[in-house]
């Protein structure tokens, strides 16, 4: 009983979120100067050119019957189309979408493998010069944001020293026919590790320029509560019964100190998300964000609110799959 | 024959302050020995060295810990960690605090059984039912898979001294077993650990500021103050004529079982200054 409210409070915030976010992009892109009929015709064209087209969109209606119209459609899985690749909005979010998935979610495994060894590392020699130098590391690290993290290491393992791709998603000469567009997932499947490396060559970068803010700020949280954990009794007993260091701080200590951390991870990953758009662009990688820039550019209305809707979906898919997680691990809450 | 033997040993803190001053006592196999002494006197220092979880403020700068005749110090750390773990346990203060929150009841009893000695799950798991029967917890099945907040702070220290037994270790370190407790438990605890205690013939260091609970538990005790043995002697003996001064006025301030109202009296200012002046005697003769 209890669950099921439970999940039902979950899907009504869920969707009043989402209502909310499609209703500010709505009004927002159409107050906003500018407008997309403008961008279509060549110059010259007629005021009778121009109403036609307006028509044809749906524009020369007030924004609230404008945004009934559309609400309506969406809800019947119509998203529309985009005005400037004449195809539909779905199918060109949900093409576009893996791409983003899986460069967020390889930065978000990279942010977490690095910044979590950090944080065990700097508490296994806590007190050292090792843990300053990881203090000092992680300091650099969120001293500069994602995208000239991103310019930095273009520059440097791309330009200086080419050992990774700077543009695109795939080499085109790999010829390689991918039936989804879930490419790393579906060459590791199909055990095509040429084109897995080709594909991390492209990846990487990008991934590492969103990850490494996001491992320095894993780092700092998981090891102050760590070293904090490190005081405790159960700490003590452990090492009375003969355990390791190493496997005090990663059997004892972690369990109970990784849920602050995971909640921010969870905060950290939508923020993460979001600098794909810039990440993608910078790199030219075929993804959503890349996509939103080139509509936002465009005033592609139908394609900016279709992007943004799922945007939101995974802000709070996220938010929803973290909570998850925390009650699955905190055994406090497991059985409240 | 002792089990333990604490010969000569030295504590520190980082600035070179003395915290334990040459300290010798020994425990016997089969054994309760009581250590006493006001708060901040050095007891828990003394088992902590000996279980080797100092903390990083202080170290050691002396002296031998011998444990079943074999010198801990001498042992390089990861030895030394698995003879401890293997042969001797603590009985921790506070059971609120002493159990991980975030795992259930079973593998904390029986982690220590199949890590650091190698048995085999099953067999870990029916010695850590026989033990929670042993400390008298009903449904020990239920209980082993339970989370510690689940269960009151009395299960929680029944089941740390269940733990403490579980390898059978013939050193057990009881420090302040019971101050945690409500006065009810306190009584209940105390009873079942002596009742452990004979059962496994287990030599057992018991640190209190209680001495109406010394006489009831051990057969020999060791008074401290400021990190010195003042008085090393059988429990018969003390509390029939104390040797020295200061001891004679801790025994003059423990309410009698008799008169357990009765008033309690500080121990006089001339015998602290007494003690103070002979641990000063004591810290000079080193310094030279
Ligand atoms: N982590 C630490 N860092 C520095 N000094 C400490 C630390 N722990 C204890 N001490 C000091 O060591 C001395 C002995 O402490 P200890 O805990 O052994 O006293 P105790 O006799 O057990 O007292 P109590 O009855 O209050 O438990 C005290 O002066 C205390 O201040
Ligand atoms: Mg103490």
């Amino acid at each position: 009983m209890q669950i099921v409210r439970a999940l039902l409070t979950r899907l009504a915030t869920t969707l009043v979120t989402l209502l909310g976010a499609a209703i500010i992009v709505f009004v927002v892109i159409r107050v906003v100067p500018g407008n997309p009929i403008a961008m279509m015709l060549p110059p010259g064209a007629t005021e009778a050119d121009i109403e036609r087209l307006k028509t044809l969109y749906g524009l020369d209606k007030s924004i609230p019957e404008q945004f009934w119209i559309w609400i309506v459609n969406v809800v019947q899985g119509d998203f529309g189309t985009s005005i400037t690749l004449r195809q539909p909005v779905f199918d060109l979010v949900i093409g576009r979408l893996p791409a983003t998935l899986e460069l967020s979610l390889m930065a978000l495994l990279i942010a977490v493998l690095i910044g979590g060894t950090a944080a065990l590392t700097a508490t296994l020699y806590r007190d050292t010069k090792i843990e300053g130098g990881i203090d000092v590391a992680g300091g650099v690290a969120l001293s500069l944001p994602d995208f000239l993290w991103g310019l930095a290491l273009i520059l440097v393992l791309g330009v200086l020293w080419p050992l990774f791709h700077i543009s695109g998603r795939v080499s085109p000469s790999l010829g390689f026919d991918f039936q989804s567009n879930f490419f790393l997932l579906e060459a590791l499947l199909r055990f095509r590790f040429d084109v897995v490396f080709d594909l991390l060559g492209h990846m990487l970068l990008p991934a590492f320029a969103l990850a490494i803010p996001l491992a320095a700020i894993i780092l700092q949280l998981l090891k102050q509560s760590l070293k904090e954990c490190m005081h405790d009794d159960y700490i003590t007993l452990a090492r009375t019964k003969g355990y390791s260091e190493t496997s005090i701080i990663t059997r004892d200590a972690l369990p109970n100190a990784i849920l602050p951390t995971l909640t921010l991870i969870g905060v950290q990953f939508t923020f993460l998300i979001g600098g794909t758009v810039i990440i993608e662009r910078l790199f030219s990688y075929e993804g959503l964000g890349n996509m939103a820039i080139d509509a936002v550019i465009n005033r592609d209305l139908p394609l900016i609110q279709g992007i943004v809707l799922v945007f939101a979906l995974l802000f709070t898919l996220v938010n929803l799959l973290v909570d998850m997680t925390y009650a699955a691990l905190n055994p406090r809450l497991r059985h409240a | 024959m002792s089990y333990l033997s604490i010969q000569d040993l030295s504590v520190r803190l980082r600035n070179g302050l003395p915290l334990l001053r040459k300290v010798s006592l020994d425990v016997k196999a089969g054994e309760v020995r009581a250590l006493v002494g006001e708060s901040g006197a050095g007891k828990s220092m003394i088992g902590k060295a000996v279980l080797g979880i100092l903390p990083r403020a202080v170290r050691l700068t002396g002296g031998k810990i011998l444990l079943d005749g074999e010198d801990l110090l001498a042992l390089p750390p990861k030895t030394r960690r698995q003879r401890i773990g293997a042969k001797a346990a603590l009985i921790p203060q506070d059971p609120l605090t002493a159990l991980n929150p975030s795992r259930r009841i079973g593998p904390q009893i029986t982690d220590r059984l199949v890590d650091i000695l190698g048995w085999k799950r099953p067999e870990a798991e029916a010695r850590a039912l026989e033990l929670l029967e042993e400390v008298h917890i009903q449904s020990p099945g239920r209980v082993m898979k339970s989370y510690p907040h689940e269960l009151s702070g009395g299960m929680r220290q029944r089941i740390l001294i269940a733990s403490a037994f579980a390898a059978e270790p013939k050193l057990i370190i009881a420090d302040e077993p019971t101050t945690a407790l409500d006065v009810t438990v306190q009584k209940q605890i105390l009873k079942l650990i002596r009742e452990m205690q004979e059962r496994h013939q287990t030599a057992l260091l018991f640190v209190t500021h209680d001495l109406g609970v010394v006489s009831k538990i051990s057969q020999s005790l060791s008074v401290l103050y400021a990190g010195k043995v003042i008085e090393d002697t059988d429990v018969r003996a003390f509390f029939d004529a104390p040797r020295h001064a200061y001891s004679k006025a801790l025994l003059a301030a423990t309410p009698k079982y008799t008169d357990p109202d009765g008033s309690l009296m500080p121990v006089p200012d001339n015998i602290i200054a007494a003690v103070e002046r002979e641990v000063a005697a004591f810290d000079a003769q080193m310094n030279e």
